[in-house]
């Protein structure tokens, strides 16, 4: 079986990008992730793009092949396929590249994540952002995506006292990073005082708990064994795992882990043959802030109950345990549903190759991305190293 | 949205019809072919029973940025509602102010959810109150 490689990453600015249409932003990630790979058009095996619901948001089902023709490539015939797992569809479709690689049926495959959110009213954004959990037996009755990960929060704190002031400092985090990411949706710091006083969505979290929602497109480029050589600052993906777990969260049976994200960690830890020691930088999937406590805590890096004390400890930033979010995660780079389980690989790879600039990890060996979808009934858990 | 979307639902939105797994006695809302703990033993030995509509608060939030067709409620209480027969359910609570509902005693009742724009179907189901 072959490996698979990161040759090139690549995205966009990420945020309110009104001048440019879904087809530009799809075209200018893929061209540049192109030229950072040094590939040309007819190199290319298969193609795939991760995209939440392009449908509904721009009105366009159908929408792989429009990755090829934006970028001048209709002629050459690739095959393009679409993925779909709401938040986790960039992450998904990432993993198929992967599979495509190891199966030995494509030797370059480039992959792409898209979402244009602001050519929509923010309340029809909202609403199609939460088509993510259960419409018939949550949304039906007045929940809202925010609601359901209120839920969650409020939960987390009665189980493990985790308290708002930590929450906070999730965003408070995520902001600080994002200052030196010159593609993050907001580039400036915020306080601990800004997230508590936020007007409110669903109590206990505010405006500043949520990501928001974005334009943007991300895209990679994977190569296998045979090529490799020919790549230099390529990265090794060294573990995939994905898992499941029912699309409504009053279904489980135990609501503050993420089952989907354990599984998944525990496949791609175990492909990787690392432990949680060995990881050096996350991106981690912080759709609202308690999403990126629950998820270091699934992924193992805390026990479950430490998330919200290790976040306000520093043990998540530079200086401490493991640096997660160092682009500014879904929070603070922007949250374009499909572009953000690819924009978490890009992020990665330029760490593991030393080139993240002002935000560099250092010493950066080995990355995981967590990527999620809804209140976490889809998971992917890539791990990332260095060669 | 078309009728029959709703209509088929209606024994389970307005009566909570659950199922039961007559193998493990487990309850299941909104009700299953096949029960997740027996699985294939379970197949032709689902049937159907209503929920009694009694119940406690497991988790709520009080939510200010409105779902569709809930705009003019704001603030309303979404609930994570442990039913005394098993499951747990996700609904509205009404007729409360949304304070202190940590634990609350609820049960059901049969309320308009929202309907098609202004010529569309009334949607009904149900709602929960404070017992």
């Amino acid at each position: 079986m072959s490996n698979a490689y990161v040759i090139g990453a690549a995205h966009t600015r990420f945020g309110e990008v009104w001048d440019k249409s879904y087809r530009q932003l799809m075209t200018e990630a893929g061209l540049g992730a192109l030229k950072d790979a040094k590939i040309a058009g007819e190199d290319i095996d298969e193609v795939f793009v991760g995209t939440m619901s392009t449908g509904k948001l721009v009105g366009q089902e159908h929408v792989a092949g429009l990755l090829l023709d934006g970028a001048g490539l209709a002629d050459v015939h690739l095959p393009a396929t679409r993925v779909e797992a709401a938040g986790a569809s960039g992450g998904l479709a990432f993993r198929q590249a992967v599979q495509a690689i190891r199966s030995g049926s494509a030797d370059l495959v480039v992959v792409g994540g898209i979402e244009k959110m602001t050519d929509v009213s923010d309340a029809d954004a909202a609403a199609i952002a939460a088509s993510g959990i259960d419409q018939e037996w949550e949304a039906f009755f007045g929940a809202t995506d925010a609601s359901m990960h209120a839920l969650l929060a409020k939960r987390h704190m009665h189980e493990h006292g985790t308290t708002r002031e930590q929450m906070a400092e999730v965003a408070v985090k995520n902001h600080r990073h994002a200052v030196q990411n010159p593609l993050a949706q907001f580039q400036r710091e915020i306080t601990v005082d800004t997230v508590l006083k936020a007007p409110k969505v669903a109590e206990p979290l505010g405006m500043f708990d949520g990501a928001p929602l974005s334009d943007g497109a991300a895209c990679v480029v994977l190569c296998s064994d045979k090529l490799v050589d020919q790549h230099a600052g390529a990265v090794k993906v060294s573990g995939s795992g994905q898992a499941s777990d029912t699309l409504a969260l009053h279904d489980r049976s135990d609501l503050t882990t993420w089952l989907a994200t354990e599984h998944a960690a525990r496949r791609a830890y175990a492909e990787a043959q690392i432990s949680v020691a060995d990881i050096d930088l996350a991106e981690v999937h912080d759709g609202y802030t308690i999403n990126e406590i629950v998820a270091i805590e699934d992924l193992g890096f805390v026990k479950k109950g430490e998330g919200g004390p290790a976040t306000a400890e520093g043990r998540t930033t530079y200086g401490g345990d493991i640096v997660v979010n160092p682009s500014g995660g879904l929070k603070a780079r922007g949250h374009p549903a499909g572009a953000t389980g690819i924009a978490q690989i890009c992020e990665l790879a330029w760490q593991l190759r030393g080139k993240a600039g002002e935000r560099q990890v250092k010493d950066a060996r080995i990355g995981v991305a967590q990527n999620t979808g809804g209140t976490g009934a889809t998971a992917v858990v890539h791990v990332l190293e260095a060669i | 949205m078309s009728v029959p979307r709703f209509w088929r639902e209606i024994p389970v939105r307005y009566n909570l019809e659950a199922s039961v797994c007559t193998v493990c006695e487990d309850v299941q809302f909104p009700p299953r072919e096949v029960c997740p703990t027996c699985r294939r033993a379970s197949i032709g030995k689902m049937e159907r029973r209503d929920l009694s509509g009694r119940g406690s608060v497991l988790e709520w939030t009080r939510v200010h940025k409105a779902a569709p067709g809930y705009e003019g409620q704001v603030p309303y209480v979404v609930a994570l509602i442990q039913t005394e027969e098993g499951p747990v359910l996700t609904g509205q609570i009404v007729d409360h102010d949304g304070r202190d509902l940590d634990g609350a005693a609820v049960r059901s009742v049969f309320r308009r959810i929202g309907e098609d724009g202004d010529a569309g179907v009334i949607h009904y189901g149900t709602k929960w109150v404070v017992a």
